[in-house]
């Protein structure tokens, strides 16, 4: 190893942050928040460095690390970053580092045990992302369970344990039949070619049978489609998002969905490509499904965190939907949706733990005309929920443009049902808008220079209520004061990326550029 | 004038950079001076618009300008160049120009209000992005700046958010033109994926290739969109109710230029209509069933914005007729001088609410020609020029769009049109008497009109002059100025010939129409020869419909968006939560139970499991014999 060992520094930043607070029992509150950030700053920028340094032309792993474990069973500790994941360790260190600062007021109870899943949580992440070896991906893949069940049983909300419990064992179920893939995959290498391996892309030059393809392709799949979540495969991520703290939603929004993408494009497509020809039809049907579904059932949520989980489900249609149509524009578009929708989403759940702090409920009618009280959360509301909605001109436009057209170019029912989603997508985000940013608060009265009562008055008619009816045990929204600088630190980058992805995608998009294009080798590269 | 090529870009920047300063400075700085960055920001944009409108009118020749590729995804690549043709410069200078005296008539009319400075900056934030709608080049671009537009209008007619009849309209008028946006996108993504393309000047020339059905689907599709976004019947439902909006806002976006941008849209892409006449059939049908029942409806609202705003709805479904006629020309011809006339009737409204403390019920209106004589002048311009009364702009206009159908081979549309234009001018007389005309039903205790400050009359005298002249450039018909300036772009077009005798007759007829309308708003409203109440009595039904709107709101909100929520509603009560979710749980349960069950085996007591140990021994052994095993023989 002739260079810094960058990759590993990124992941383990976060892990040394976390053995420091496993060792020092009596650090106060204060020195814990310190810890953390200083563990997630360090792994952030060593990660914008490594983005700086990433060659965008090469195609092939980058920063590439290896040392030998179990060389009998062809074990090896081997990390590299291409065009895919390069932007996913990025998103990781940054989303963990706004999640550190996000839960500096809100979490006050075992603190340190709250920062320490938090920091195991983000090199769990990272060693997915930046390992090249099956055994190792395993152990992270693993690692990351089970923090971020304890971050959803210990510190979230009321249901948190069966929503912790839930998440624990689907995930679970899908890493077991996982790890019976690896196996299979590796057995199967090693009949072929004795010899023993467990990396990735040695694994990924093997040609296996139709037959064994269609079986360990499944077998992956569904750990995949589990995480992403694919319908039918979704209904924990309703329940572990509404119980999780705001940061455990943020990072299971933003990034644990995205392992899910991720594998596909790592695992199923470059090791089974005839298995992904034969089963994409099937996986592109249930991904509309997941679109029109995902968007209708978030149409009749009343509670603010169940609407957004469900427009999870509905985005993550698009990036399945993009994958599987195996053309340029369909995984340009998957790509760029998972990235949008980590920085959107995660944005809106800070947004929602933003009101959750001040009224202690989530319910959609408890709120109103918060434009007034709170102007700048307002404007951030309104931004994202357009975001969120594919306005043009903001980061999940393209994205979702990209995937639907790929879709469209391979089954053109495909496009034109994922079409739909625009006005379903309108819908949803603009009644939620409405309903917590405009209007007035619960029982409000019109303001004295509302020319509606001033007409009203001169008249005789009573003036129209304004607001949901008066809710009980709520506070009442007209006293919330407005984001403080923590807050605003938080949403801040989100917004500016947002919005520079939208009008500027070109700079993501090189980066995606040959990685793409080597995916989509083995599949008669269309649409390049 | 060719140096401009480079300094395109000034006019879509200049109102973005003042958006961008009044949004993120606004609230803390600069408060009620946002006119100050926005009102000369749209001037310079006007100003940049005049050489590059001068250029092209000289040279015939489009001017380009590369800005940046905005995605880049392997054969798809959507480049951001700006294009200026004669189409464009007209569309530049309309935009601009109305854009720049609604901003300076907003400085009078939001004066005071606590959102001021939010105000200067989504109304230039629209400029911007109209003045990008019109100078795009490519499909993708024009659909961006098509959903920008739509973002503006919603935060506009949303501006007083507390109301929720703002908030509902905002939101009605968004998700509306997002239906019309489905199409569209779909019909964007059909041209990429059989042409491989979506520059215009590249799909233009392809457009030959493709077969008769599929650019039938493309041009209907792309219909699709400016159905709703230049509100023609089935989607129109979300321009009335725009009317929430500030009155400013009204005229610049929802009479003088958003809603025509399906319309700029239909004409900039008319090659691929052209190769269709079934689409262009079906343009002209849409539009000529928006242009009557528009009308019909106009004639029986209260509330003056309504009125104004049918009126447009109405005026719009001609322009769609003049473009399924194929005459391409007539179409734009009367978009620029509708943007005259209804700007004016918009601000003119504006400025008798203005004087009337916000009231728009012309029951509580009347007689204020005494009292506002400025508004009451200009608005009679206006409402002349609309009901399309010789010279003023929309007679011509108007006149070469009937012509345009009938010589096109569509009679009944013609007759159509000439029926709309009947109401068309009973409407607009019958604003101009109910308002300015008869006894004062206002509260004269309490109310004291008058005529608006300068910021606000200089506006409505601009425009009331472009109502009245607009309409000369388009003299003789068929031949004026305008029609020689836009010729180039629609070169190569079927073109047909219209005689003398055709535009003289047509001219004849529509003037005696719109005089009999004027006729009968000023028995019933002025003379008192005719009781209204006693005509709707008698038309009954008809005139229910009409009061009603066609019962258009009542059929979306049974048919579509109560289901639709009740259908939401079921997936996830009875699917997710029922089916999948039950699916889930009784899993788990289904361990827990079996568990339970093998836990009593786990006495604990190492007699039983000795027991069971020796049982399991003698079993296995008696197995194995019995299955015939030579070891014991």
């Amino acid at each position: 190893m002739d260079q810094i060992p960058i990759l590993s520094l990124i992941t383990y930043a976060p892990l040394i942050g976390a053995l420091i607070l496993f060792l020092w029992p009596g650090a106060t509150g204060r020195a814990v928040r310190w810890i953390a950030l200083l563990g997630t700053g360090v792994s952030f920028v060593l990660s914008l460095a490594m983005l700086a340094a990433f060659d965008r032309s090469a195609p092939g792993m980058q920063f590439t690390e290896f040392i030998d474990w179990l060389p009998g069973l062809g074990i090896a500790y081997r990390l590299g970053v291409d065009g895919i994941s390069a932007p996913l360790v990025v998103l990781t260190t940054l989303l963990s580092l706004i999640s550190v600062v996000a839960s500096w007021d809100p979490i006050q109870r075992r603190v340190r045990e709250y920062y320490i899943s938090l920091l195991l949580l983000e090199t769990g992440m990272l060693g997915v992302f930046v390992s090249l070896d099956l055994f190792l991906f395993y152990i992270f893949w693993e690692v990351m369970l089970i923090p971020m069940a304890l971050i959803i049983g210990i510190w979230g909300s009321e249901n948190r344990v069966y929503a912790a419990v839930k998440f624990f064992l689907y995930t679970l179920a899908g890493s077991l039949l996982m790890l019976v893939g690896i196996v299979a995959v590796y057995q199967a290498y090693f009949e072929q070619t004795g010899v023993r391996t467990l990396n990735v892309l040695e694994l990924a030059q093997g040609t296996y049978g139709q037959a064994f393809q269609m079986w360990a392709f499944a077998a992956f799949f569904l750990a995949f489609a589990i995480k992403i979540p694919m319908w039918p495969f979704h209904t924990w991520l309703p329940d572990a998002h509404v119980e999780a703290p705001t940061a455990g939603s943020v990072i299971l929004a933003g990034i644990l969905l995205k392992m899910g993408g991720y594998g596909f494009l790592r695992f199923n497509l470059p090791l089974f490509p005839d298995a992904t020809r034969a089963w994409a039809p099937f996986i592109i049907v249930l991904s509309l499904i997941a679109i029109i579904y995902g968007a209708l059932v978030a149409l009749v949520q009343p509670d603010l965190k169940k609407l957004v989980a469900y427009s999870s489900v509905s985005h993550m249609g698009f990036v399945t939907l993009g994958i599987f149509a195996l053309n340029a524009q369909g995984l340009y578009g998957a790509m760029i949706v998972m990235i949008s929708h980590g920085l959107v989403t995660g944005a809106l759940f800070l947004l929602v733990g933003i009101l959750y702090e001040r009224a202690h409920t989530r319910q959609i009618s408890a709120f109103g005309g918060l434009h007034r009280s709170m102007p700048v959360a307002a404007a951030f509301w309104g931004l994202f929920a357009f975001a969120s909605l594919g306005l043009p001109g903001l980061s999940g436009f393209v994205g979702e443009f990209l995937a639907i057209l790929g879709g469209f170019r391979v089954y053109r029912w495909a496009g034109v049902i994922a079409m739909f989603v625009v006005i379903l997508a309108a819908w949803y985000m603009l009644w939620v808008l409405q309903r917590i940013v405009m209007m007035r608060a619960p029982g409000e009265p019109p303001d004295p220079d509302d020319p509606e009562l001033r007409l009203a008055t001169a008249h005789a008619v009573p003036p129209a209520a304004g607001g949901a009816g008066p809710h009980e045990h709520a506070v009442d929204p007209r006293t919330f004061p407005d984001v403080n600088w923590k807050e605003l630190l938080t949403l801040a980058p989100l917004a500016v990326l947002t919005v520079w992805i939208g009008v500027y995608p070109g700079y993501l998009m090189r980066i995606l550029r040959p990685a793409i294009e080597q995916v989509l080798t083995g599949f008669g590269r269309i649409g390049f | 004038m060719e140096w401009i090529a480079d300094w395109l870009f000034i006019i879509p920047l200049a109102p973005l950079v003042a958006a961008a300063v009044n949004f993120l400075l606004g609230r803390w700085w600069i408060r009620d001076r946002a006119h100050w960055i926005a009102v000369p920001a749209v001037g310079i944009s006007f100003l940049a618009s005049i050489p590059a409108f001068l250029a092209v009118a000289r040279q015939h020749g489009p001017l380009t300008q590369h800005l940046y590729t905005w995605i880049p995804a392997g054969d798809f690549q959507v480049p951001v160049t700006l294009y200026v043709d004669q189409l464009t410069a007209v569309m530049l200078l309309v935009v601009t120009g109305v854009s720049f005296l609604v901003h300076l008539y907003s400085v009078g009319y939001i004066d005071g209000d606590s959102g001021y400075h939010r105000f200067f900056a989504y109304l230039p934030l629209f400029v911007f992005s109209m003045v990008m709608l019109v100078l795009a080049s490519n499909f993708l671009v024009l659909f961006v700046f098509w959903e920008a537009v739509g973002l503006c209008s919603y935060l506009l007619i949303g501006f007083w958010f507390r109301r929720r009849s703002a908030a509902d309209a905002a939101k009605k008028a968004f998700i509306v033109n997002r239906i019309g946006d489905f199409g569209f996108g779909i019909g964007v993504m059909l041209l990429f994926v059989t042409l491989g393309t979506l520059n215009y000047a590249e799909v233009f020339e392809r457009v030959e290739t493709l077969s008769a059905g599929t650019v039938t689907a493309i041009a209907l599709l792309l219909f699709t969109g400016a159905v709703g976004k230049s509100a023609q019947v089935p989607l129109f439902v979300w321009l009335p109710d725009a009317m929430e909006g500030p009155t400013p806002v009204s005229a610049l976006i929802h009479a003088a230029t958003m809603v025509t941008a399906g319309i700029f849209m239909v004409a900039r892409t008319h090659p691929i209509f052209v190769a269709s006449p079934t689409a262009m059939l079906v343009v002209a049908i849409v539009g000529a069933i928006t242009a009557f029942i528009a009308a019909t409806i106009a004639v029986t609202q209260y509330d003056i914005k309504r009125v104004v705003a049918y009126s447009t709805v109405s005026q719009l479904g001609y322009m769609a007729i003049a473009l399924g006629a194929g005459a391409w020309i007539a179409a734009i011809f009367h978009l620029f001088t509708h943007a005259f006339f209804k700007a004016l009737l918009f601000l003119g409204s504006g400025s008798v609410m203005h004087g009337l403390h916000d009231e728009l019920d012309m029951r509580r209106m009347g007689g204020l020609k005494r009292y506002m004589p400025l508004t009451y002048w200009t608005f009679l311009i206006g409402a002349a020029a609309n009901a399309g009364i010789l010279p003023l702009a929309g007679f011509w206009s108007k006149d070469e769009i009937i012509v345009g159908a009938w010589v096109a081979g569509y009679p009944v549309i013609a007759l159509i049109a000439l029926a709309a234009a009947f109401f068309t001018s009973l409407y607009m007389f019958r604003a101009v008497f109910m308002t300015f005309h008869g006894e004062e039903r206002f509260d004269r205790a309490h109310l004291h009109p008058h005529d608006p400050p300068w910021t606000m009359s200089v506006p409505l005298v601009v425009l009331a002059a472009g109502a009245a002249l607009a309409g000369f450039v388009g003299v003789p018909p068929e031949q004026g100025w305008f029609h020689h300036l836009l010729e180039p772009v629609f070169e190569g077009t079927a073109h047909h010939e219209v005689s003398p005798v055709t535009t003289l007759a047509f001219g004849a007829i529509s003037t005696v129409i719109a005089l009999a309308g004027l006729y009968a708003a000023a028995a019933a409203y002025v003379l008192g020869a005719i009781s209204p109440a006693a005509v709707a009595e008698r038309l009954g039904p008809l005139y229910r419909l009409a009061y009603n709107k066609w019962y258009f709101d009542d059929i979306y909100q049974r048919l579509i968006v109560e289901p639709a929520r009740g259908f939401a509603t079921f997936l996830w009560r009875q699917i997710d939560v029922g089916i999948i979710d039950a699916a889930v749980n009784g899993a788990a349960s289904l361990v827990v139970w079996t568990s339970q069950l093998w836990r009593r085996a786990q006495t604990g007591l190492v007699a039983n499991y000795v027991l069971a140990i020796a049982l399991g021994t003698v079993i296995i052994v008696g197995a194995y014999l019995v299955a015939g095993s030579n070891l014991f023989r």
